[in-house]
C-alpha cells in the first residue's frame, strides 16, 4: 500500500519536474554572471582558475558559511558519538606486514599530493576542499593499515582552529585595509604563477587545513566508536 | 534520439534523485535510508553541473593564455557543487553517527520497530 502511494507520488513529482525541465535547454549558456566571471575574473582576482576565484573571492563569504556548516557537522558528530561511555578498548587485530608497509609508504605521498592540490588551487583544478579530502583519505589509510596508530586530538583541533582563524582574520584585514570583508588587499602579481592572486592561495591553504583536520577527526570518531 | 541526446544528463540526475526519494520513503532500514540520502545528494550535484554545461565546453581555467573563453562552461554551478560535495560527506557522517547511537539505544536499525519513530 505504502509502496504504491510512494510510486504514485514519485510519478507525479517526475511529471512536474519533466514539464519544467523541458523548458531548460541543455548545453547553452544560461547565466550572465558566469560570463562576467570568465571575462573579468583574471583581471579582478588574478586567479586563472575561475572556479577558485568564484569560491574564494566573489563568493568568499558564502564559503565561510559552508566551512562553518562543515565545522558544525564535525562538532555534532563528536558530541553524538563521544556522549556514550567508552568501553575498554577492544583487542585490535594487527594488519599484515604488506598492508602495514604499504600504508606507511603511501601516507607521505598522499599528504604531499593533497598539499600540492590545495596550494595550486588558483592555478589547476583543485583547491582547499579537494586537497583536504585527499589528506583525510591519507589518514583513513593509516587507520586501516597501521591500526594502533591514532591522530592526536590536540593537533587536529589546533589545525582546524588555525584554519578557521586565518580565514576570518584575512577577511577582517580586508576591512582594515579597504572597504569590505574579504577584500583582496594583497598584490595580485602576474597571472598563472604560483605567487599570484593575492589572498586566494592563503585562504585556500587555510581551508585545506581546516577541511583535512575536520574530515580526519570525523574518521577518528567513527573508528573509535565501531 | 535527439531528445535523448539533449536531455540524457537531466534524466540521469533526476533518475538518481527519484531513486533516492523512493528509498527514503519506502525502506525501513536506517542505513538504507542514509544511502538514499547520499544518492539524492549526488543527483542534485549532477543536475547542477549539467545545467551549467555548455556543448563542447572546457573547464573554466585559463591554463594557457590563448585559450578560448567563449566555450568555457559556467563556473558558478561548479563552485556551488564543489562545496556541496564536502558538506554532503559531513552530513552523511553525521547521519551515520546518529544511526550508530540509535542502534546502541534500541538494538535495531529497523525504523518500524523503533518506538518513538512511527515511520
Amino acid at each position: 500500500m505504502r509502496r504504491i502511494v510512494t510510486i504514485l507520488l514519485l510519478i507525479i513529482v517526475a511529471l512536474g519536474i519533466s514539464l519544467s525541465l523541458a523548458k531548460i535547454p541543455f548545453g547553452t549558456p544560461k547565466t550572465k554572471v558566469g560570463k562576467y566571471y570568465i571575462n573579468e575574473g583574471i583581471e579582478e582576482t588574478g586567479a586563472v582558475n575561475i572556479v577558485t576565484s568564484v569560491v574564494v573571492n566573489y563568493r568568499g563569504f558564502d564559503t565561510l558559511g559552508e566551512v562553518t556548516v562543515l565545522f558544525i557537522a564535525a562538532i555534532g558528530l563528536g558530541a553524538v558519538l563521544t556522549a556514550s561511555v567508552r568501553g575498554e578498548t577492544r583487542k585490535i587485530q594487527p594488519a599484515s606486514l604488506v598492508l602495514y608497509t604499504g600504508c606507511r609508504f603511501l601516507f607521505p605521498l598522499i599528504l604531499t599530493f593533497g598539499t600540492y592540490i590545495f596550494i595550486h588551487g588558483h592555478l589547476t583544478p583543485g583547491g582547499g576542499f579537494q586537497g583536504g579530502a585527499i589528506i583525510a583519505s591519507g589518514f583513513l589509510l593509516i587507520y586501516l593499515g597501521c591500526r594502533e596508530r591514532r591522530i592526536s586530538r590536540v593537533a587536529s583541533n589546533l589545525a582546524e582552529s588555525l584554519g578557521g582563524l586565518v580565514f576570518v582574520i584575512i577577511g577582517l584585514l580586508g576591512l582594515v585595509f579597504g572597504s569590505y570583508f574579504l577584500l583582496n588587499f594583497l598584490p595580485k602579481g602576474t597571472a598563472n604563477t604560483l605567487f599570484s592572486a593575492g589572498i586566494i592561495p592563503i585562504i585556500y591553504i587555510a581551508i585545506g587545513f581546516k577541511v583535512g583536520s575536520e574530515l580526519a577527526s570525523i574518521i577518528d570518531n567513527l573508528i573509535e566508536e565501531s | 534520439m535527439g531528445f535523448l541526446n539533449s536531455y540524457i544528463y537531466y534524466i540521469g540526475a533526476f533518475g538518481l534523485i527519484l531513486i533516492g526519494l523512493y528509498i527514503i520513503l519506502v525502506k525501513h532500514n536506517l542505513i538504507k535510508v542514509i544511502v538514499g540520502l547520499g544518492l539524492l545528494d549526488t543527483g542534485v550535484n549532477l543536475f547542477l553541473i549539467s545545467v551549467g554545461y555548455i556543448t563542447k565546453g572546457t573547464a573554466p581555467i585559463f591554463s594557457r593564455p590563448q585559450i578560448d573563453s567563449e566555450h568555457m562552461v559556467d563556473p558558478v554551478p561548479q563552485a556551488l557543487v564543489l562545496t556541496a560535495i564536502v558538506i554532503g560527506v559531513a552530513v552523511l557522517a553525521l547521519a551515520l553517527s546518529l544511526a550508530v547511537r540509535l542502534y546502541q539505544h534500541y538494538g535495531t536499525l529497523n525504523l518500524r520497530k523503533i518506538r518513538e519513530q512511527r515511520w
